[in-house]
């Protein structure tokens, strides 16, 4: 079992690589056979993802280092709640993405690249939430966002290629500090495998080093999930991307390559029952808390489609965060494990969320604007008679973000709401409450200007957009119901072993026993300079 | 300061300098730089991290077997390991951010960041 699991970076790395040759096939076969081949390869990695959850903990070794318990400079792969949910939840939006694709990309020059990039993509982040190695998850990230640099200027417009830069230039620098993070941490214990590290710092005083190091990771996984002070490239780059792409970085890529590094290192490998845990929850509370409020204040005014749910993203993460934080705090505090649990549970179930209702809204977005040509929502209006698909997928995903039951998005906002409330924060939960108010209002504004109202000269004669992507979006539809109706049923198999994964934070450093646990290269931590530079 | 921080120190100078660049210069040629600076800053101080003074190279002789002696007189390979990759990866990302530069003055007609401003609000 536990050596099938590189494949969930092999497999669409291999396609990707291998879809570049279909070109040289034959024009029109060629194209198609790219197509049902990136298809296949979403498929596969679904059914895989599907089939890892539960086995609990695994951890697999690359490389065939003779002996795990020595050799720690070999790479290891680890599956525990928490990855599981982030593989499936990764792997579902990816596949829907790549069906929608099938017909939407069609209109591009170059459409073979286009799945080349976009399989790249996936095999970083599948490979970012699998890693056990702080180094390996800063090369699957690059791995993960450098193709999404590249698919954010695909169209190759000038404000596509604007947004890009400016989204390569901040994305560079997070990822330097990222580096940065991880060259202290090895300083500090002379390890990179994040179990040992943990145990490494679980065993000494926190030194101005150790904050330091977090500092660093919260400043480089923070730009990379776009946490308010750190936002500024999201609503460039999301909305300038082809629709299914912006359906992947809004929906996982945020999340792979932010959240979830984020909460993995400060959760698990520096612990938040660590003397220094209660500052490092509240800095999760206030990003959390500023992206909620500013994020969705700066998406009311907005008439772009794609700019409008950008701004979206930036706020619902604010929840994530907000309630991650929360729990992390509780369990500093010494507090209720329940009210931890509860919080952390609500985060990582809103993370979920959030990847389904955000990821159809930006497929509704890209339906529009295929059958249209424009995403401006002055220029929109009266699409539901013609467009009956869409919009009804549209109108449930406005449901599920603005918080209407019995869509998913009302009850992982109100799981959010009453464990903060819990945990004592009662302005905090109130400020959710408010944003959840002000997101309905700009979801009214959608609905009202896209598809109520007279057809405007634009949209008078549109047509349903073809059938696979109906196909992907009405499946995302179907998510945003089931997953709010049916949660009794798959919240024990999907999200709270997630949840355990963080608030037994000790739990993680335990999945790495080495049988003698001696370091191979013991000079390094107890090298007497190695104290010494804090910049 | 010892003779042996001052290194650090280089890292850390290197570092503050790619960042004022990139964050106060205007022309995207210099941004590209203030990167590949900040990203040198950090190499180097990755590569200190496994310097030891009058440390051998980490090979190991034909013959040489003992794993203690030879970790205690070599420089520790590991942190040169993750530059190689590090610089690849920085390799590959300079690469896009020229390709973009170039399709950016083909669109713009200038490399002046501030008079590149389709998107705002």
């Amino acid at each position: 079992m536990s050596s099938l699991l590189p494949l969930f970076v092999i497999v669409p790395l291999a396609a990707g690589f291998i879809a570049p040759l279909g070109q040289f096939w034959n024009q029109t076969h060629g194209a198609r056979t790219v197509r049902a081949l990136a298809l296949l390869a979403g498929a596969c990695l679904l059914a895989g993802s599907l089939a890892l959850l539960g086995r609990g903990p695994v951890v697999c070794w690359i490389g065939g280092w003779p002996e795990p318990g020595r050799a720690t400079v070999g790479l290891s792969l680890v599956v525990d709640g928490l990855t599981e949910l982030l593989l499936v939840t990764v792997n579902t939006i990816a596949f829907l993405a790549l069906l929608y694709s099938w017909s939407y990309v069609q209109r591009f020059t170059g459409q073979v690249l286009y799945y080349c990039l976009f399989l790249i993509m996936l095999a970083g982040m599948n490979g970012v939430v699998l890693s056990g190695d702080l180094f390996n998850v800063f090369v699957f990230m690059e791995v993960a966002v450098m193709a999404s640099y590249a698919l954010v200027a695909f169209g190759v417009d000038r404000s596509e290629l604007e947004a890009s830069f400016k989204y390569i230039i901040l994305g560079s620098v997070s990822s330097l500090f990222v580096l940065l993070g991880v060259g202290l941490l090895y300083n500090l214990t002379g390890q990179l495998n994040m179990a040992l590290v943990a145990q490494h710092l679980a065993a000494r005083e926190p030194t101005p080093a150790v904050w330091l190091a977090a500092g660093c990771f919260v400043m480089g996984f923070g730009l990379k999930s776009a946490m308010v002070p750190f936002h500024a490239w999201l609503p460039d780059a999301h909305p300038s991307a082809p629709a299914p792409i912006s359906a992947m970085l809004s929906g996982v890529l945020i999340k792979a390559a932010g959240v979830y590094a984020l909460c993995r290192i400060l959760f698990n490998v520096f612990g938040m029952t660590s003397p220094t845990g209660s500052a490092y929850a509240h800095v999760l509370m206030t990003l959390g808390a500023l992206s909620m409020v500013i994020g969705v204040l700066l998406a009311i005014g907005q008439w772009d489609f794609k700019r409008l749910l950008a701004y979206h993203s930036i706020s619902q993460m604010g929840y994530v965060l907000l309630s991650i934080g929360v729990g992390g705090a509780v369990l500093a505090a010494g507090g209720s494990k329940t009210v931890a649990g509860l919080a952390v549970f609500g985060g990582l179930f809103h993370l979920v969320n959030h990847a389904v209702f955000k990821g159809l809204l930006f497929l509704c977005s890209g339906a529009v604007e295929y059958a249209t040509g424009t995403r401006d929502l002055h220029e929109l209006g009266g699409l539901k008679k013609n467009m009956p698909a869409t919009s009804g997928c549209c109108r449930v995903a406005a449901l599920a973000i603005a918080g209407v039951p019995p869509f998913n998005g009302f009850f992982s906002k109100l799981i959010i709401i009453v464990a903060v409330a819990a945990a004592g924060y009662w302005m905090l939960a109130g400020m959710a409450v408010f944003v959840s108010f002000m997101t309905l209002l700009s979801f009214v504004k959608v609905q009202r200007y896209v598809l109520e109202g007279t057809p405007a000269h634009t949209t008078a004669a549109v047509r349903e957009v073809p059938f696979p992507m109906q196909v992907a979006m009405v499946g995302l539809a179907i998510g945003c119901l089931l997953l709010g109706v049916l949660a009794p049923l798959h919240k024990d198999r999907l999200i709270t072993p997630a949840g355990r994964v963080l608030t037994d934070e000790r739990a993680y450093a335990a999945t790495f026993q080495p049988p003698t646990f001696d370091v191979t290269i013991p000079e390094i931590a107890a090298r007497p300079d190695s104290q010494e530079r804090q910049p | 300061m010892t003779f042996g921080t001052l290194p650090y120190v280089l890292a850390l100078v290197l570092m503050l300098i790619g960042l004022y660049v990139i964050v106060a210069k205007k022309n995207i040629i210099k941004i590209i730089l203030g990167v590949l600076i900040l990203e040198h800053s950090i190499n180097l101080f990755l590569l200190l991290q496994g310097y030891r003074h009058g440390g051998t190279a980490p090979i190991r002789a034909p013959g040489q077997l003992d794993t203690e002696a030879f970790a205690a007189t070599s420089v520790d390979p590991l942190p040169q390991a993750l530059i190689l990759t590090s610089i690849v990866i920085g390799l590959g990302c300079l690469a896009l951010m020229v390709c973009l530069a170039v399709r950016l003055y083909e669109r713009f007609g200038t490399f002046d960041i501030t008079r590149i401003r389709e998107l705002r609000g």
